[in-house]
């Protein structure tokens, strides 16, 4: 049902109800509006707190900035799949696998001190990464997140598809999220929930949501 | 008693002044050749023809032209635009400081306000608000009260929200309302300057 209003223009549910709340709202061509159960229970853990310091990893959004900078916290901004796109340049996925590009790359995207964040938002770049890529860049997120913070990732959970859309994600409150498409990506990884308690097995605990759209929005306990 | 001298002076003809080793050239002489060359040579002093608050979208700033570029400290009184490049530290702090769209600013920038429509690498502190346009480029920490971003900029960094500084607000309380009347209710005066940062 969702999957069409991922890929193509929004979906409409012709009933002429208000949509449903878990439900994608169509908000105009390529946005809608989309509840998150996973972003709910990240800003649940850090609920009460302020002055943390959180990295975003699908680059700055005046929603996002604004959000956080609202709850009193620190934000870092990357744009990570830029990032990616420019170190892998057109050997694509043969350069995620050369060490020497993965360390280039970890220097230009996540070059922060351990222990530097309270929380770290990744959306869904996280299953655009070949698995020698995946492995150092979960190891360097281990790093550079302080221990008992969370981490927010989102995966598709459709084997069938060829390509997904990708997003950029903006807060617009602690439980929905607006999303507007980018495009669409070939993810490199397909996940189930065991290969990502395998991915993640540094971790003191993984928490999945499986949404109707058929992704999985993960919360990760460092 | 000098004035009126003057007036009884007959009005003498018009001699121009030669440069030195170029002989005058009588005044019954028609038209030569040879003097208007000499003035032409002092057109030319070299003088911009572009007014510079062309590339000023304001008018009102002073500028650095896309061709221009500063290796070390510049301190600005007044709003600044740069169009060209800057490497080293930019200060404006009571002003609005504007990167060009051909800016390329390799400087740690401390204004009052910052509006990015070109590059910038280095921290910026912008104590009012700082805007980054569409592919506007930042690559810094940014500290600042307010802030913009554009669908299309590129930003990596860290943003830090400052607070309006409540001292200089409260500070200038008791010259508007006085003593007499203040002591009644004095937080409610200070809570909106707390707020007011977005």
């Amino acid at each position: 049902m969702l999957r069409g209003s991922r890929g193509g223009p929004p979906a409409d549910n012709g009933s002429g109800r208000p949509p449903v709340l878990s439900r994608v709202v169509p908000a105009r061509e390529g946005m809608s509006t989309r509840p998150s159960r996973g972003l709910e229970e990240f800003f649940g853990h850090i609920h009460g707190q302020s002055g943390l310091t959180l990295l975003d990893l699908g680059g700055a959004t005046q929603q996002n900035v604004n959000f956080i900078t609202d709850l009193g916290h620190r934000l870092t901004s990357e744009n990570f799949l830029q990032i990616l796109g420019e170190v892998s340049g057109a050997d694509g996925l043969a350069a995620q696998s050369n060490p020497g590009r993965i360390e280039y790359f970890l220097r230009q995207a996540l070059d922060f001190p351990d222990q530097n964040f309270d929380g770290v938002l990744t959306w869904d770049v996280l299953e655009y990464l070949s698995p020698a890529m995946l492995t150092a860049v979960v190891e360097r997120l281990h790093r550079i997140v302080r221990p008992g913070s969370y981490l927010l990732a989102f995966f598709h959970a459709d084997d069938k598809l060829e390509a997904v859309p990708h997003y950029a994600f903006r807060i617009q409150d602690v439980k929905t999220l607006h999303v507007s498409q980018q495009g669409m990506r070939k993810p490199v990884q397909l996940f189930n929930n065991r290969s990502l308690e395998k991915l993640f097995a540094r971790s003191e605990s993984v928490k999945f949501f499986l949404t109707k759209d058929r992704l999985r929005e993960v919360v990760v306990k460092a | 008693m000098w004035n009126k001298r003057r007036e009884e002076e007959p009005p003498k003809p018009f001699k121009p002044l030669a440069p030195q080793g170029v002989s005058p050239i009588p005044a019954s002489a028609p038209a030569p050749v040879a003097y208007s060359s000499v003035e032409v040579k002092k057109e030319i002093t070299p003088v911009s023809s572009t007014p510079m608050a062309r590339v000023d979208p304001d008018g009102r700033a002073n500028s650095i032209g896309k061709s221009v570029k500063v290796v070390g400290q510049i301190y600005s009184k007044e709003d600044l635009f740069v169009d060209g490049t800057v490497e080293g530290t930019l200060e404006a702090s009571e002003h609005k400081l504007t990167i060009g769209p051909h800016g390329t600013i390799q400087a740690s920038i401390k204004a009052r306000e910052v509006l990015v429509l070109g590059t910038i690498q280095g921290n910026v502190e912008a104590f009012d608000r700082l805007e980054i346009r569409k592919d506007a480029k930042l690559l810094g920490d940014i500290r600042t009260a307010r802030i913009v971003i554009e669908d299309g900029a590129y930003f990596k960094g860290s943003i830090d929200i400052i607070k309006p500084e409540p001292v200089k607000a409260a500070s200038k309380l008791p010259a508007i309302a006085p003593a007499a009347a203040a002591p009644a209710n004095p937080a409610p005066a200070a809570a909106p300057v707390a707020e007011n940062r977005r």
